[in-house]
Order: structure tokens, then C-alpha cells, then sequence
């Protein structure tokens, strides 16, 4: 078993880096990238998400959130109306006026986002622009920033991608003469950063900072002196941009499952010219646990046929774990998008002829489904109960997102997530 | 532009996707961005429907404007027809469709598709979702009912002696509060009466059902919201009246069947005579005499809402000291409810100032909505929910109707189960330092749940100071302030009653003009509003 992490994944007879990929246009089942707001707004405490859309944009972000009312959120929505569309209100007015309200209200944010929508992209309502105005009026107690997690340009988690994008540019510069530093990119779970930390402090990386940071005043520096990780495979744009600032990417797999995990590890350690035995000795324990804690999900996944309807774009890496930690099938593998380069370790790693899919045509791709009767299909909400009634066991992709699932001590609880559904199904006699 | 944190109604296109999932064989093309589907989980997981919602999106990206989306929404509707097969279809945009101007319907004619096509105009930025699946609902019975229309002027047919009266059940849709289950109940208590549904529509009925409703006697409105205009339509082109009676609370399903009967042409004295319902039993019976004057708010839509201050007021002797609605459109029918309890109306659609007059009216109940209760756990003050909007909890596995006398049964349950129980009440006032009986401890009914968000007391400060949550109370010579004695028996006082405590005592220090309130204050204030 352990001997799989140390198994290179190149010149391997498996891989799926030059496979072929169906793609397909039509209806997509998906959100846009405005749901990142659910999570981004408790994982920036400082922060406040400003959406500039429409009534539709008010009511995906409630109802993605559960209309959860515990605390008042960090997040609203600037609903436009006929007098803003028709030009009888100047749109930047009123822009000016909402966010003086709500700074008012809101004494304690730091960093506000001015979130663009479908309808505020339609007709070009510049709020970079209004940003910057906005950032002037209101400096320095508060920094205005804005991006677009419009559905006709993000699907669901492109928007962390652009929220983060935009922090880039606003990132300190790191010195030049600066004690090299890692930073590890996308929003994890605290749980997750700090045992990733304590991982890399026992590598001998001190110097290790997370960006989205707890807290918008503690942005981390970036620059020639730093290798950035992507913790997440969805942050294209946001890897573009650092490496504008002068940052190298390191190229791994993603931290999920004990070889995943090992894999990213071990990137982060040959990049900072770590010797492969202090390596071992660092990673030999967790990935240990992890394996020993996936065996009881592993009896109940291995040999079972999974289908990935295309949602959050961890759709490969998951694929990944669980046909090579779980022994399970890939009967298709579907995304949203395909970054070929992001994800050119992930696709060697997949076993040789996966079918992949991007893009969606939500129908058709429901007839494959049902013409290859899985075990187990990974879907949004919209899709999962109508499944589950047509006989089919289904995992909600979006509690993918909610937990934490990378690192080693979660690999367990990422295959709790999918055997789950079907232990409840082993146990119902109704 | 309007600042929104949470809002108690969808965008329009989600209004007439509750008129077409309610309904079978109809299919809905809507133009829209990626990202729109999310309205589908409200239907699969909120209400936990068991089929996708009927609808095809046509899914357009950025990298479309500049192309054809007229071309990407005939693809679109031309494929649904073929895949679905459906009776008819609705087309339309949504917020973002609208914008670019498409006009679905120009386009699905062109089509020339085999079923009807009804083009639906429902502006995102000008209106919301309970006036678009009005406005759905009755496109629709004009598009079917209508080419069976009498000539203009001709007169109703008698009913032929011997044949039982029928009526149209018109309103219920997808993701309503309990129209499901207000629906077999009402249509169980027509039966009883001896009156036909002849259909029910939109929930359950197919395009070809909304054909036939020429053939019904008269028309029962079950929900204004949702069904008002289709209902006016009807009656001005087959003379069909409209029974205008709520069937909620003992009362107003007595109304309903009064009226019911009147225009059905059969006796509701047996009906009548039996009120096949607990609530009356319920409420006179002597437990229930700790509800007598309990302070209730009340925010819903407008049906609901009326609804509810009429039982809460008549039929559970609660007093109801707030009452609002979302629903503009029925703002005036709120408003003249709200003079019968002499309560000022409460119209907005603004979270933050439903959430503030709550907590300023200090009630002891709050009937509203899932968002009044969140509100209300907020503030530590017992919650049932009583309207849309909705939560997987509102639709629940037993049969729940609000209307009729089962409804009742319901409504009495629902209200009263919150609430601290007389005895238990009594028991807190009398030992109310038990090291048990904190502030913090929730009626033992309701299990370790919620931690109770108290109305601030200032601890007992050692000279007087002003109390700190009441700066707007200024007596002449200058602000109020209680004793540390005085404040210190006012939390001997059980917490759902403190509030209003203090409010009455600074009230009557104030009159007063009395600079500190003392424990005489107190009691004095007591005596002078217990008379």
C-alpha cells in the first residue's frame, strides 16, 4: 500500500494526460461563482462581499447559504431596479450611497468586495472603477477591491479564483533580499492550515503564509523570493497573476488522500531542496494513520463505479484518490473546466482511458448516467434528489467544498463523505 | 439600488417556476446565464421533489453576447420540446435575459412548434416572485380557458336540479407553505358539503385541465397571491364568483363555509353545528388560561398574516402587538387589519426593520416567516412559522393543512407548543432565585436547545446609574435611573415579562417625573397598569 506514494506517477502505464475529453455545451447544472461568497466571507473575517446584481443574485446566495441568520453575514447584495437600468438614478450614486450605508453599519470590515454579477456585467457597470473611488473616500480604515462572480463568466468556484485574483496586485512586495517563502494558495479550513503548517514546519519551512489570509490586514507579501502551492485546483487566474509578481508555482497534486498529501508535500520539500529522507521521516506517520483510517471505507468503495457530474472542479483530484486510495471505478469524470497545466500531475496519476468530460449538456449527460447505472454519482443539489428517486446513489458535491477534506488526518472523513450514502442504503429497509 | 441581506421573495422567474413544477405537462424555456439553476434546488431539496423542475435554461455565457443567444434559445426550446414532449410550454427570460433583450416569445413563434407556447413578460427589475407566478398562473387559464369563453354578455346557465355544485380550487403551487396538504383538506371539506372540485390548479393540474375551468360553478381563491388576478379574469368572462372567505381559524372556516353554501345552493347548519375541530375545546379548556393576553407579532404575506392575527386574537386570546407583510400588493388589506388591532402595519421587505420593530414591541410569540424565525431565536423569543418564505422543515412528513378545521388543530399545536407552559410559568415567578431556574434555561419542553439572547441588564451598578439600553427615556428634571435595589428585583422578574416591566415602570417614572426608581417605583408602576 504505501509503496503507492512512492510510485512516480510518470512512466507509469496508467495516465490520462493526453487522453481525450468529451466536450459538450447545453444546459449546465451548476452555480456561478457567486456561491464563493459562503465560504470566502467566514474564511476572510474582516471582510464584507458586496454583490451589485439583481434580485436572483440575492436569492441563489440565500438560498446556496441555507438561509443560515445566526449572525448577521458579511455579504449583501446591491439589488438594481428599473431607475438604475433606466438611467433615472446614476448608478454610481447610488453605488456610493449603499456602501456608505453599509460601511456605516459595518464599522469593523477592512476590506470590502464589490462583487460584479450577470447583470452588472451586461451593462457595464465599471466597478473596478468604483472601487478605486470608493477606495480613495474611504482609506485607510477601509480598502475597496471587486471582481466578478457573474455565471456568465465563473462557475461556481472561479469565483474564489477571481476573489483572489484581485487581492493579488494588492499584495505587498516582498523584499528582495528576503529569507525565501512559501505560500500556500486557496481557502482551506483552519483545521487544515494548521496541520498543514505544523507538516511544513517539521520540513524546516518557517517561512510558510496562506493566502486568502484569517484576516485582510495581514496580507502576505509576494514576489521573486517566493514558490507559491496551490492547496485548491480551481485558481488558474490567480496563479497567472502571481507569477506576474514574480512567484514560482510549485507543480504537484493536490492534498487529498495520504498520497495526495504526501505527493504535495514532497513538491514543496524537493523544491526547497529538502533530502528525501528528511521527507520521509516527516510524512512516514500521517500518511501511515491516513492509510490505516481509509481501510474500513476502502472494503466498502473498493470495485464500486463512481460518475462525476462537473461542479466544483475537484472533480480530477477526487476521481483520483478515490480510484487509487479506494479502488473504486471512474465511469466518467466530468468538470467544469479542464487546466491541463494545474492539473497535468492529477491526469498522469488517473488510471489509462478515464472518461473525462468538461463543459456540460446537462440532459445527455443524465442519459449516460442512467445508461451506466453507477454505484455512486457526485452531483449539485438540483440533481441529487431526482436521482436518488430513480434508484441512483448520489453524493451532494457541494459538502466537498464545506468540509475539510485535504490532509491526512481528513482522508478518512473525504471517504466517509462517499461511502456514506451507501452505508445508509445498506442499512434502510424502507 | 436597494441594500439586501436576505429577501422574502425570489426574482419573478422563480415565481413562475412555482406555477410550472406545480403543474404536469407543462415545460418552461428560460433564458438565462449559467449559474440560474440554482433555482432548481429549491424544489428538490427544500420541498424535496423527486423530479427535476420542468424547466430548460438556456445557459449563455459571456463569450455568447456578441454571438447569437437568440440562436442559443431556439436550440434550446426546440430541444426541450423534443426531449419532453410536454402538453405546452412558458418561455421567458430572466433578469440578466432581459437585458439583452431577446424576446423568447417572438422566438418560439418562429419556431412553429406543435403544443401551445405562452410568452410570459415578467420584469426582474420592477417586480418579484409572488406577482410573477400570479401573473404566470393567469396567462396561463387565459391562454387555455379562453377559447372555451362564453359570447361577451351571455348569461350563466342555471344548474341543472339534481346536479351537485362545483368549484375551482385555484392558487396552491410548488415550494408553498402547505398548500399541498390545504388542499386535500379544503377539497375534504367541499365534499362534505356536497361540492365538486372540478379542478385544482396550478398545483397538480395539466394545461388541458385549465381548459375546463369555464365548467365550475364558482371559484375558491385559496391563495390571493398567487391566484387574485386569474380569479378576476374568470368571473368577468364566465361569470364566476369567487369565494372571498380565508377557510383559517375556526372563524373564517365557518365564513368559508357560509359562504361556500350560499353559492353552492346547499345547508351549512350541519357543518356548523358540529365545527369538527379541537381548537374551541382547546382554547376554553382551563390550561389554556396562561395564553390570555400573550404579546404577539406577526410578519408574513398578506393571506397569512391577516389570517393569523384573526386567531391569534379571537380564537387563542393573544394579543397581538405587531403586524406586517412583504406582500406590497396587498398592502392596504394589511393595513386595514392592523386598525382592527390597533397596531401601526408593518410594509417593507427591508430584514433589518422587520428585526428591529420586533425586538422594540418585545413580544412573548412570533408568527412569521423562516426569516422572522431566525429573528426570534435571535432574541431568545419563542417562534412558529406560519408562511412562505419556506424551509425544508415546512414541509413536513405528516399531513399539516393551515386551512379548514384540521388546520385549526394545527395552528393551535404549532402556537402553543413554543410557549412556556402555565405551570411552568408560575413556577418560575414563584422561585425565581433557584439556582435552576437562571435566565438562561429554556422551558424544559424544548430540550437544551437555544441559548436565550437576554435583554441586556446592566449589572447592579454601585450608585445609581442610567440603565443602559434605555437613553431615550428622559424625565424633565433629566434621564431616569434605577436604584440598584430596584434593578435588582426587576431580575427577580421572569425574563419574557421584563421588558415589558421595565418599559411600564420607566414609563410611569417618567409621566412622573421621577429622577430614580426605587422598588416602591416598581410596584407602585405594577399596581397603576394592573388596573
Amino acid at each position: 500500500m504505501s509503496g503507492l506514494a512512492a510510485m512516480p506517477p510518470e512512466g507509469t502505464a496508467q495516465g490520462c494526460g493526453d487522453a481525450p475529453v468529451l466536450r459538450e455545451r447545453g444546459q449546465r447544472e451548476v452555480f456561478c461563482g457567486l456561491t464563493g461568497i459562503v465560504w470566502l466571507h467566514r474564511k476572510i473575517q474582516d471582510a464584507f462581499f458586496l454583490v451589485v446584481g439583481s434580485r436572483t443574485c440575492a436569492h441563489l446566495i440565500q438560498s446556496a447559504a441555507g438561509v443560515m441568520i445566526f449572525a448577521e453575514p458579511r455579504f449583501a447584495t446591491a439589488i438594481m431596479d428599473d431607475r438604475d437600468l433606466s438611467g433615472l438614478a446614476d448608478a454610481n450614486d447610488e453605488l456610493d450611497r449603499v456602501v456608505t450605508r453599509l460601511i456605516e453599519r459595518r464599522p469593523d470590515i477592512r476590506l470590502l468586495f464589490l462583487v460584479g454579477s450577470c447583470p452588472s456585467e451586461v451593462i457595464k457597470l465599471d466597478l473596478s472603477r468604483a472601487a478605486s473611488r470608493l477606495s480613495q473616500r474611504f482609506a485607510p480604515a477601509v480598502r475597496v477591491l471587486s471582481y466578478s462572480g457573474s455565471g456568465i463568466e465563473t462557475t461556481f468556484t472561479e469565483g474564489e479564483d477571481a476573489c483572489l485574483a484581485a487581492l493579488v496586485p494588492t499584495l505587498p512586495e516582498q523584499p528582495a533580499d528576503a529569507e525565501p517563502a512559501l505560500l500556500v494558495v486557496g481557502a482551506l479550513a483552519e483545521v487544515v492550515e494548521d496541520q498543514l503548517g505544523r507538516l511544513l514546519a517539521a520540513l524546516g519551512i518557517g517561512n510558510v503564509r496562506f493566502l486568502p489570509p484569517r484576516r485582510a490586514t495581514d496580507l502576505p507579501p509576494v514576489g521573486k523570493r517566493t514558490r507559491f502551492i496551490l492547496a485548491q485546483p480551481f485558481l488558474a487566474e490567480t496563479a497567472r497573476l502571481l507569477e506576474g509578481r514574480g512567484a514560482r508555482r510549485i507543480a504537484a497534486p493536490f492534498p487529498l488522500g495520504a498520497e495526495g498529501t504526501t505527493l504535495w508535500l514532497r513538491a514543496v520539500a524537493e523544491a526547497w531542496g529538502i533530502d528525501a529522507a528528511t521527507t520521509r521521516g516527516v510524512t512516514a506517520v500521517g500518511e501511515q494513520r491516513a492509510r490505516q483510517a481509509l481501510t474500513r471505507s476502502r472494503e466498502l468503495l473498493a470495485g464500486k463505479r463512481i460518475f462525476f457530474f462537473p461542479d466544483s472542479q475537484l472533480e480530477i483530484p477526487l476521481a483520483r484518490f478515490l480510484a487509487r486510495e479506494l479502488g473504486m471505478q471512474l465511469v466518467e469524470v466530468g468538470t467544469p473546466y479542464l487546466h491541463r497545466q494545474l492539473l497535468a500531475e492529477e491526469l498522469a496519476m488517473l488510471p489509462a482511458g478515464t472518461a473525462l468530460s468538461e463543459g456540460q449538456h446537462v440532459d445527455n449527460q443524465l442519459d449516460r448516467c442512467r445508461a451506466a447505472r453507477p454505484d455512486l454519482v457526485v452531483c449539485g443539489l438540483g440533481l441529487a434528489n431526482p436521482l436518488e428517486a430513480e434508484g441512483i446513489a448520489t453524493k451532494w458535491s457541494i459538502e466537498l467544498l464545506f468540509t475539510p477534506i485535504q490532509g491526512y488526518e481528513q482522508a478518512a472523513d473525504l471517504a466517509e463523505l462517499f461511502a456514506r450514502p451507501l452505508v445508509r442504503r445498506a442499512r434502510l429497509r424502507v | 439600488m436597494q441594500l439586501t441581506l436576505w429577501t422574502y421573495e425570489g426574482p419573478t422567474h422563480v415565481g413562475a417556476m412555482r406555477v410550472a413544477t406545480a403543474m404536469e405537462g407543462l415545460h418552461y424555456v428560460l433564458h438565462a446565464p449559467q449559474g440560474d439553476t440554482y433555482a432548481d434546488l429549491l424544489f428538490t431539496m427544500i420541498e424535496r421533489r423527486n423530479k427535476r423542475p420542468p424547466v430548460t435554461y438556456t445557459t449563455f455565457q459571456a463569450r455568447d453576447l456578441g454571438g447569437d443567444t437568440a440562436e442559443l434559445f431556439k436550440i434550446a426550446a426546440r430541444d426541450a420540446y423534443e426531449r419532453f414532449r410536454p402538453q405546452a410550454m412558458i418561455v421567458g427570460s430572466s433578469c440578466t435575459a432581459e437585458l439583452i433583450q431577446d424576446d423568447p416569445g417572438g422566438l418560439a413563434k418562429t419556431l412553429g412548434l406543435p403544443v401551445p407556447v405562452v410568452p410570459l413578460d415578467l420584469p426582474a427589475y420592477q417586480r418579484k416572485e409572488n406577482w410573477a407566478a400570479a401573473e404566470t398562473f393567469y396567462q396561463l387559464v387565459r391562454a387555455f380557458a379562453g377559447p372555451h369563453a362564453p359570447p361577451p354578455g351571455t348569461k350563466r346557465p342555471e344548474r341543472a336540479p339534481g346536479v351537485r355544485a362545483s368549484c375551482n380550487l385555484l392558487g396552491a403551487t410548488a415550494l408553498g407553505f402547505r398548500h399541498r396538504d390545504d388542499v386535500q383538506e379544503i377539497t375534504h371539506l367541499l365534499g362534505r358539503l356536497g361540492v365538486d372540485v372540478n379542478v385544482a390548479a396550478p398545483l397538480g393540474a395539466k394545461p388541458s385541465d385549465l381548459a375546463r375551468l369555464g365548467a365550475a360553478d364558482f371559484n375558491v381563491v385559496l391563495y390571493p397571491e398567487t391566484a387574485g388576478m386569474a380569479a378576476t379574469w374568470l368571473a368577468r368572462i364566465f361569470g364566476q364568483p369567487s369565494v372571498k372567505a380565508v377557510p383559517i381559524g375556526i372563524g373564517g372556516t365557518c365564513d368559508f363555509v357560509t359562504e361556500v353554501a350560499a353559492l353552492a345552493g346547499v345547508d351549512p347548519a350541519p357543518i356548523l353545528a358540529e365545527v369538527p375541530s379541537r381548537l374551541p375545546w382547546y382554547s376554553r379548556s382551563v390550561d389554556s388560561t396562561y395564553l390570555t393576553g400573550k404579546r404577539v407579532f406577526i410578519f408574513a404575506d398578506a393571506l397569512h398574516a391577516i389570517a393569523a392575527a384573526r386567531v391569534a386574537s379571537e380564537e387563542l386570546g393573544f394579543q397581538v402587538v405587531g403586524l406586517g407583510t412583504y406582500s406590497r400588493e396587498f398592502a392596504r388589506d394589511v393595513r386595514e387589519a392592523a386598525k382592527r388591532y390597533g397596531v401601526e402595519p408593518l410594509i417593507t421587505d427591508d430584514y433589518l426593520e422587520v428585526e428591529e420593530t420586533i425586538a422594540a414591541a418585545h413580544p412573548e410569540l412570533v408568527l412569521g416567516t423562516q426569516m422572522e424565525r431566525h429573528i426570534a431565536k435571535k432574541l431568545g423569543v419563542p417562534c412558529a412559522v406560519i408562511s412562505a418564505p419556506v424551509h425544508v422543515q415546512d414541509f413536513p412528513a405528516r399531513y399539516a393543512p393551515q386551512m379548514g378545521f384540521e388546520g385549526a388543530n394545527v395552528l393551535f399545536d404549532t402556537w402553543v407548543h413554543p410557549l412556556m407552559m402555565g405551570l411552568e410559568e408560575h413556577l418560575l415567578t414563584m422561585f425565581r432565585e433557584d439556582f435552576e431556574f437562571h435566565d438562561a434555561a429554556a422551558p424544559s419542553h424544548l430540550g437544551g436547545g437555544v441559548e436565550r439572547r437576554e435583554e441586556q441588564v446592566a449589572p447592579v451598578p454601585p450608585v445609581p446609574a442610567p440603565a443602559a439600553d434605555t437613553p431615550a427615556i428622559v424625565a424633565a428634571g433629566g434621564p431616569t435611573t434605577w436604584a440598584p435595589e430596584a434593578e435588582k428585583e426587576l431580575g427577580k422578574i421572569p425574563f419574557f415579562v421584563r421588558g415589558k416591566a421595565r418599559r411600564n415602570t420607566e414609563r410611569y417614572a417618567h409621566d412622573r417625573g421621577l429622577a430614580v426608581i426605587t422598588v416602591e417605583t416598581l410596584y407602585e408602576a405594577k399596581a397603576h397598569f394592573a388596573r
